[in-house]
C-alpha cells in the first residue's frame, strides 16, 4: 500500500470490498459514485491492480479451456437420426 | 466456435427455412456451428462424457422434430441451448437416483466468503479491510504455463466442484463467449441474479488457478 495514511477516509474501499465489486465493476454495472471509490482505490493498491489484473486472466483462460467435439460415432449417428426425421417428414407430407 | 469461420455465416432465418425443408446441409452447418458448445453445456449437468454425448443427441431430435414450431421469439442459439438444458437436467436428474452422484456435488454453498478473510488486516489494524497478504501478479508468468493443458484440467476440476447454478452461468459465459443477457434468457434469470452468480463462479476459479500455481 502506498496511500498516505492522512487521507484515509471513511468513504475510502477497501480491499476487502472492493474483491466484492469486481464483477459489477467489469460488467459496468457499479453506480457512478461507486464506481469513482473503486477506481481511486485501484490507482494506489498494486494488491487490487494483480487481484483485478487476475480476475481478467482468469476470465481470459476459461476461454481457451472448450475443447469439446462429438466423437466420430456420434457424428455419424447424428445424420443418421437427421436422414430418418426426414424420412418420416417425407412420409407425413405424401 | 472455430467451425463458425470456416463457413460463410448465413442468416438464421435462412437457416431454419432450410432444415424445415429437410436440407442436410443446413444441418450439417448448424451441427457444426454448435454442437461443441451443446456438449459443454450438458457436461454442466451429467459427469460423463458419454452421457452428455447422447444428451446432445437427444437435443438435436428435439430440435428437428421443433423446428417447424420455432417461432423466432427467441434467438436459434437461444432455443437450441434450452432444448440442451431440458434434457441434461431430466438426465442428470435420473443419474442422480441411481448412482452415487453426490462426489460431484459441491459442498453447499453459498455465503462463504470469496476470498480468505485471513488475506486482509483485522478491524485492530490502522488499515482494517486492506490486504495482508497480497496477490501476486500474474504477469511474469509465461503463458504456456497459464494455458497449459494441466492448467486447464485444473480448472475444469474447479468448475466441476462449483454449485450447479453458477456453473450453468460461467460456462455460458465465460467458457463459451455468451453476453449476459443471452444467459439470462437461456437460463431464465434475472440479470441480477446472472451476476451474482457469475461473481461466485468466477471468484472461486480465481481461486484455484491461484492455488495451482502457488503449488
Amino acid at each position: 500500500m502506498t496511500k498516505d495514511r492522512t487521507r484515509h477516509m471513511s468513504t475510502e474501499m477497501t480491499c476487502q470490498e472492493l474483491v466484492e465489486l469486481i464483477t459489477e465493476y467489469l460488467e459496468g454495472t457499479l453506480a457512478p459514485s461507486e464506481r469513482m471509490r473503486f477506481d481511486a482505490h485501484l490507482s494506489t493498491c498494486s494488491g487490487c491492480a494483480a487481484y483485478i489484473e487476475q480476475m481478467r486472466m482468469t476470465i481470459r483462460m476459461l476461454g481457451e479451456i472448450s475443447e469439446e467435439s462429438m466423437s466420430a460415432d456420434a457424428q455419424r449417428e447424428l445424420l443418421a437420426t437427421f436422414r430418418s426425421w426426414k424420412a418420416g417428414a417425407a412420409q407425413r407430407d405424401a | 466456435m472455430d467451425a463458425t469461420t470456416a463457413v460463410p455465416p448465413t442468416d438464421e432465418l435462412e437457416l431454419v427455412l432450410a432444415l424445415r425443408g429437410g436440407d442436410e446441409a443446413a444441418f450439417t452447418m448448424l451441427v457444426r456451428r454448435y454442437q461443441a458448445a451443446m456438449l459443454q453445456v450438458a457436461l454442466t449437468y451429467v459427469p460423463s462424457r458419454a452421457i452428455a454425448e447422447e444428451i446432445v443427441q437427444e437435443a438435436w431430435l428435439g430440435v428437428l422434430q421443433g423446428i417447424g414450431r420455432f417461432e423466432r421469439r427467441s434467438q436459434l442459439k437461444t432455443w437450441i441451448m434450452r432444448i440442451v438444458i431440458n434434457r441434461a437436467k431430466r438426465r442428470g436428474s435420473e443419474e442422480a437416483r441411481t448412482i452415487p452422484f453426490s462426489v460431484m456435488q459441491p459442498a453447499r454453498d453459498d455465503f462463504s466468503p470469496l476470498v480468505d478473510p485471513d488475506r486482509f488486516r483485522g478491524p485492530s489494524d490502522p488499515w482494517p479491510g486492506h490486504w495482508w497478504s497480497p496477490p501476486a501478479s500474474w504477469s511474469q508468468i509465461p503463458e504456456d504455463r497459464l494455458l497449459s493443458r494441466e492448467m486447464f484440467e485444473h480448472m475444469r476440476h474447479a468448475l466441476d466442484h462449483l454449485p450447479e447454478r453458477q456453473r450453468e452461468v460461467i460456462t455460458l459465459r465465460d467458457v463459451l463467449g455468451y453476453s449476459g443477457a443471452e444467459v439470462c434468457n437461456v437460463l431464465a434469470i434475472s440479470e441480477t441474479n446472472q451476476r451474482v452468480l457469475l461473481h461466485r463462479a468466477r471468484s472461486r476459479v480465481r481461486a484455484a488457478v491461484e492455488r495451482y500455481l502457488q503449488q
